[in-house]
Order: C-alpha cells, then sequence, then structure tokens
C-alpha cells in the first residue's frame, strides 16, 4: 500500500512540513527529512528548486534561489536519496514545477522516485486536464499519487474532476493567495471548509498555504485531514550553523 | 506540418501553447478563456476599439516607402511606422483592447509587467485613459536603465513596483504580476503585453496587434496594386508586433515572413536571447513554448542590448512557426542591430527603438532579389535608446 494511504488510513491532524532541497546547504536534504520525521512530520514534501516559480512567495523563491546557487538539481537530489528509505518511513511527497521534470524527463523522474521510495507528486503548474491527458497513466504506471491544489476559487465541477482524478488527498489552499502570505484567511477558509463538506469528496483533504504555527495548524486540523507548513519553516532554517537543532526548535510546538 | 493561426480549444499551436497555471490562477484564466472571442467580436466592442485606434492611438500608421533604404538594397522597403502610434511603439493596440476587455469583464484594476517599459507606459496611458487603477512590475535592473519610462508610467499615475527577485529583468517581473493576480484575483484584469502566457492570452493579443498586417494589406494594394508583398520582417521578443504584423499574411503562403531574433553578444557568446537558436520547449509563463534553459529546466538569462527582446522566450504560436516552417527566423547581433538603427537615422530621417533595428539589420541577412517589395515593420520609435545609440557613437 502507498505510503500516503497508509497514514490517511491510520491518522487525523496530520502534519506535513514542506522543505526547498538543497536549502541552506546543498547536502542537508537527508538531514532535513530525518530530523522532521525524527520530530513528529507525518509527511515530507520535498521541493525541487526552480528559477521562475510562479506560485511561491518571497520566502521560498528565497530559498530556491539559494538552492540553485548550492548546486542542486533534479539529479542531485535523486542521488541524495538514494537510500533514503534506510531511515524513513514517513510518506515523501516530491513538490516540483513541471519545467524540471519535463527536462529530467517525466517518465524518467517517476522511475527515480520510485526506486529511491517517493510515493507522491504536487505539480502546481499542471493543471488537471493536461494531468488527466498526457500524464496521468505514467504517474499511476509508477504507483505514484498525484495530490492536485484546490482553491475557494475552484468550482464544484473542477474539484469533482479533481477528486475523481486522485487517490490520496486534495491539497485544500486555504485562501486565495500564493505561499506564505495569509490574506483573508479566516473569512475564505470557513466557507470554503463547508462548501467541501457538503461536496463529500472520496478523497480527504490536507490544508495549505498560511499555516505557520501550532495555532493556525489546529484550527485547519478542526476542517481538514492536516495541515501543510512550508514557509515558516524555511525562514526557521535561514541561517542556521545547525539544522537539525533548528528543526528541534521549530517543532517543538507540535508536540502534546 | 500545417501552419495553425489560432490556437485549438485547449490552446495549443501545434505542440506548443496551453494552460500551465497553478490552479490559484483557474478562475481568471478560465473567464478570459470562455469570454475573451464572445466580448472581443461584439459589435459594441469592436467599435469602441477601432474609434480609440483611430482618434486617440493615431491609426492607420502609415506605411512608408523608405526610398533611400531601398535603394541601397535594390529593392522596395515599405517601413510599416507603428512608431508614430501614440506613445511610440505598436504595444498600446494590446493595451487598449484589453483594458476595453476588462471593463466588459467588471475589472476594477490592472496589473502589467513591462521590460523596457513601453508595454508599461502603454498601459498604463489606457488605464489613465480609462479611469482604472494601474499597477506596472518592473525588474530592478530594468527599473534603473530605463528611467524616462519609469517617469512616464507614475506622471500617468500609475504605481512602478520594482521586482528584485531572480535576475530582476522581464521575466521577474513577469512572474511577480503572476504572483500578485493569484494574491488578488477579484476585481484584477493582467494586461499580458506580448503573445506570451498562459491561453488564451497568445490569442488575444494576436488579435489586438493583428491591426498591423491587415492596415498593410490594404495600404499596399493602394501602393501597388497587391495587397501581397514579398516579404515581411520583424523583430522578435516576446513576438507581439512580429504576429500582428505576419496574422493576416499567415495563409499567404507566396509571403515570406521573417522574424529577426536578438543574437545579442552572438549566438554561442553566452549572451544571447535567440529563443529559436537556442531554445528548447518546456514551460515558461504558463505555456510550453521554446526558451533558454538549462539542461537541469532552469530558466537561463537572456542578453540582449535591447530591453525589449531581452526575454529568454518567445510565445507557443511563434515557436509553433517555428516548428511547421512557415516562418523563417534570423538571429541579429547587438553591434549589427545598432548599425542598422544609425543607418536609417542618415537614410530616412527615423529614429528607430532598438528593438526594431533588429528587423531592419535582418535585411543584411536575406538574399534579396532585385525589385522585390518587402515590408518591415517598425514597431517603435528610438527616443528611449538615445543613451544606447549614443554610447555607441562615442565608442
Amino acid at each position: 500500500m502507498n505510503r500516503i494511504n497508509k497514514l490517511l488510513a491510520e491518522k487525523d491532524n496530520i502534519l506535513s512540513i514542506y522543505f526547498t532541497a538543497g536549502y541552506p546547504s546543498f547536502d542537508d536534504t537527508r538531514t532535513v527529512v530525518k530530523s522532521l520525521q525524527d520530530n513528529g512530520a507525518d509527511l515530507i514534501e520535498i521541493g525541487v528548486p526552480f528559477s521562475d516559480p510562479i506560485a511561491d512567495g518571497p520566502t521560498i523563491q528565497y530559498t530556491n534561489t539559494i538552492a540553485l546557487e548550492n548546486g542542486m538539481t533534479v539529479e542531485n537530489l535523486f542521488q541524495q536519496l538514494v537510500d533514503v528509505r534506510e531511515d524513513v518511513e514517513v510518506p515523501l511527497i516530491m513538490m516540483s514545477s513541471l519545467n524540471p521534470i519535463l527536462q529530467y524527463g517525466f517518465e524518467e523522474f517517476c522511475k527515480k522516485c520510485k526506486e529511491v521510495g517517493v510515493d507522491g507528486l504536487i505539480i502546481p503548474d499542471l493543471p488537471v486536464e493536461e494531468y488527466i491527458a498526457e500524464y496521468k497513466t505514467i504517474v499511476e504506471g509508477y504507483g505514484l499519487r498525484n495530490v492536485i491544489l484546490i482553491t475557494p476559487a475552484s468550482t464544484d465541477d473542477r474539484i469533482r474532476l479533481i477528486d475523481d482524478n486522485t487517490d490520496a488527498f486534495i491539497y485544500m489552499v486555504s485562501s486565495s493567495a500564493i505561499t506564505g502570505t495569509n490574506t483573508k484567511f479566516a473569512s475564505d477558509f470557513s466557507a470554503f471548509a463547508s462548501r467541501l463538506e457538503q461536496m463529500k469528496l472520496k478523497n480527504p483533504r490536507i490544508t495549505g498555504f498560511g499555516i505557520s504555527d501550532k495555532e493556525s495548524f489546529d484550527k485547519v486540523c478542526e476542517t481538514s485531514k492536516g495541515g501543510i507548513i512550508g514557509s515558516a519553516f524555511v525562514k526557521a532554517l535561514k541561517d542556521s550553523k545547525d539544522v537539525a537543532k533548528s528543526i528541534g526548535d521549530f517543532m517543538v510546538q507540535f508536540k502534546n | 506540418m500545417e501552419t495553425q493561426v489560432s490556437p485549438n480549444e485547449r490552446g495549443y499551436y501545434g505542440s506548443f501553447g496551453g494552460a500551465f497555471i497553478p490552479e490559484m490562477m483557474q478562475a481568471n484564466i478560465a473567464e478570459l478563456q470562455e469570454k475573451y472571442e464572445e466580448i472581443m467580436n461584439a459589435p459594441e466592442f469592436r467599435a469602441e476599439f477601432e474609434q480609440l485606434l483611430k482618434d486617440y492611438v493615431g491609426r492607420p500608421t502609415p506605411l512608408y516607402k523608405a526610398t533611400r533604404l531601398s535603394k541601397k538594397y535594390n529593392s522596395n522597403i515599405y517601413l510599416k511606422r507603428e512608431d508614430l502610434n501614440h506613445t511610440g511603439a505598436h504595444k498600446i493596440n494590446n493595451s487598449l483592447g484589453q483594458i476595453i476587455l476588462a471593463k466588459k469583464l467588471g475589472k476594477k484594476k490592472i496589473i502589467a509587467e513591462t521590460g523596457a517599459g513601453q508595454h508599461g507606459v502603454a498601459t498604463a496611458t489606457a488605464c489613465a485613459l480609462m479611469g482604472i487603477e494601474c499597477v506596472v512590475f518592473m525588474g530592478e535592473l530594468d527599473v534603473d536603465r530605463q528611467a524616462p519610462n519609469v517617469g512616464r508610467m507614475k506622471m500617468l499615475g500609475a504605481e512602478v513596483i520594482p521586482v528584485s527577485s531572480g535576475s530582476k529583468t522581464l521575466k521577474d517581473a513577469t512572474n511577480e504580476a503572476m504572483r500578485y493576480w493569484i494574491a488578488n484575483p477579484f476585481d484584477t484584469h493582467y494586461i499580458i503585453g506580448s503573445v506570451v502566457g498562459p491561453h488564451p492570452y497568445p490569442d488575444m493579443v494576436a488579435k489586438f496587434q493583428s491591426v498591423i498586417s491587415k492596415e498593410i494589406k490594404k495600404q499596399l494594394k493602394e501602393e501597388t496594386g497587391s495587397e501581397l508583398p514579398d516579404r515581411v520582417i520583424a523583430c522578435v521578443g516576446g513576438g507581439s508586433n512580429a504576429t500582428g504584423a505576419f496574422y493576416h499574411f499567415l495563409e499567404d503562403e507566396e509571403v515570406e515572413l521573417v522574424a529577426a531574433e536578438a543574437a545579442g553578444k552572438g549566438l554561442d557568446s553566452g549572451f544571447t536571447a535567440a529563443a529559436t537558436f537556442k531554445g528548447v520547449s518546456g514551460i515558461l509563463h504558463g505555456s510550453k513554448t521554446l526558451f533558454m534553459q538549462t539542461e537541469d529546466g532552469q530558466v537561463e538569462e537572456p542578453h540582449s542590448i535591447s530591453a525589449g527582446l531581452d526575454y529568454p522566450g518567445i510565445g507557443p504560436a511563434l515557436a509553433h512557426w517555428f516548428e511547421s516552417g512557415r516562418v523563417k527566423y534570423e538571429a541579429v547581433t547587438d553591434d549589427h542591430a545598432m548599425k542598422a538603427g544609425m543607418e536609417l537615422c542618415k537614410l530616412e530621417g527615423i529614429i528607430p527603438a532598438v528593438e526594431s533595428a533588429h528587423a531592419l539589420a535582418a535585411l543584411d541577412n536575406l538574399d534579396l532579389k532585385p525589385d522585390e517589395i518587402i515590408v518591415v515593420n517598425l514597431s517603435g520609435r528610438g527616443d528611449k535608446d538615445l543613451k544606447t545609440y549614443l554610447d555607441q557613437l562615442e565608442s
């Protein structure tokens, strides 16, 4: 069974953490993944850096720029992950803009994900229609789960289409915003959450965008299966001299 | 391969195009996809657009027979004088079209990206005319390089936001405008300045700019008795003026269409912006197209002496016309373009934009037959480039 599905079947209040591979230093990937797991992350999103990410706010853009300067590439990332499953059990998701994946080769990318033990993909600029037309059979062929975003502006028809074409969780964008900003968080979110509740989707939802701490995480757990923290986490790694310690310091708030 | 003038229902021209956008932009793009053709084809829209092009922009722009330039090349060279448009370039055609469309969609605020500042000025102008709030994103480097245009935008009431992410140029300004749209999706319309971006932008901008080739046909017929020249030449950054100049000739296969790309310091110098020569297919700014990138899929920094051509890719339709062979691409270096620009000043008393000078320079690359009829799209005037020209004169 795919690790993502297993996690979703077994646990509520799923804490998912995003980080950018190659940040703060080129060699931090394994330390970050292991420390996140040891400090209670249920799910980890590994960000592939891209020169021109559209859906990310300034904090994550900055980490992308540094990671690229540090020499991070798709190939290097797979090399770093080769034996990640020796000591990491939590589900891993690769989050990347489409272009780096296309240049690597979409199928080759999926194949490598499977080989190293990555469980799913999030490709924010791959819309569901393109996914269905060109990529779905490849992704499914390698046993990967494709996680698709929905926002308060997504129509019911579109949300149904996304629900029908994924088998893990739906990434619920908390507000009409880019990562690391949280305009209109509260009002948008509760109306959106109750609309989704009424739609009775087959997939559970995990909420992302605008979640920065225990308080905002607990809040989204009331209406969804869990929450994703990105910008606030990578911010905690900025200028870190001891990445494992910084992660411990950040994650301590989530320990009951 | 058959040449497509318009995209299919998924926004594709051959293997290029589409709408590769994050879900957060979906609602705005879907609204445009659903409504743009209906709005643009409505008689009321056409009347307002055409009236403004005539009375406000000063269209039709002249098709001028450049006698001394023609003599040099032993041919008949006509200049399509887009430089004589209000605000000094073809960009205003698109900005006005899109702002009327934005009004019909009930939008209250306009955002735009700009490189050299020409599209920013055109959009700020259109917004002032319509009394709509305007925010222009401009790379920090370009803000410094193009100070007069920053001043113009401010005088016209626009807010200019310097962009400090990435390479601090046009591609980053485009990213930032898209991010702003994602964060502020309600009541805001994004006026993209070129035939780039997710479907329907490439088609929408192409249609607004197609007035250029429509006029060329009519004017050439009056002048020569035939509406078809032997060649049409235009420069290509993102490709909006080229698309406008080629549009109504795409199905006239006897007309050769020539696009002049910026080779910068040379195709193999590492400082170039020639997307068909140096680019490969990938996803940039919401569409699948040709652009310069590393093997790892990171967007490469372009270089051109002309800020308007300093873009790593081209629009998806132009990538398709390259793929289908309908458009012939020529690479023109910085130095060659500057020389051609200077020459037009002396031969014809016209100071062309450095962008347009690339199209003029392409005349040297072609094997011209005696007495053939050539139309060069003079996309903009060179006032904004005085410093670049003067530096060249002194060196």
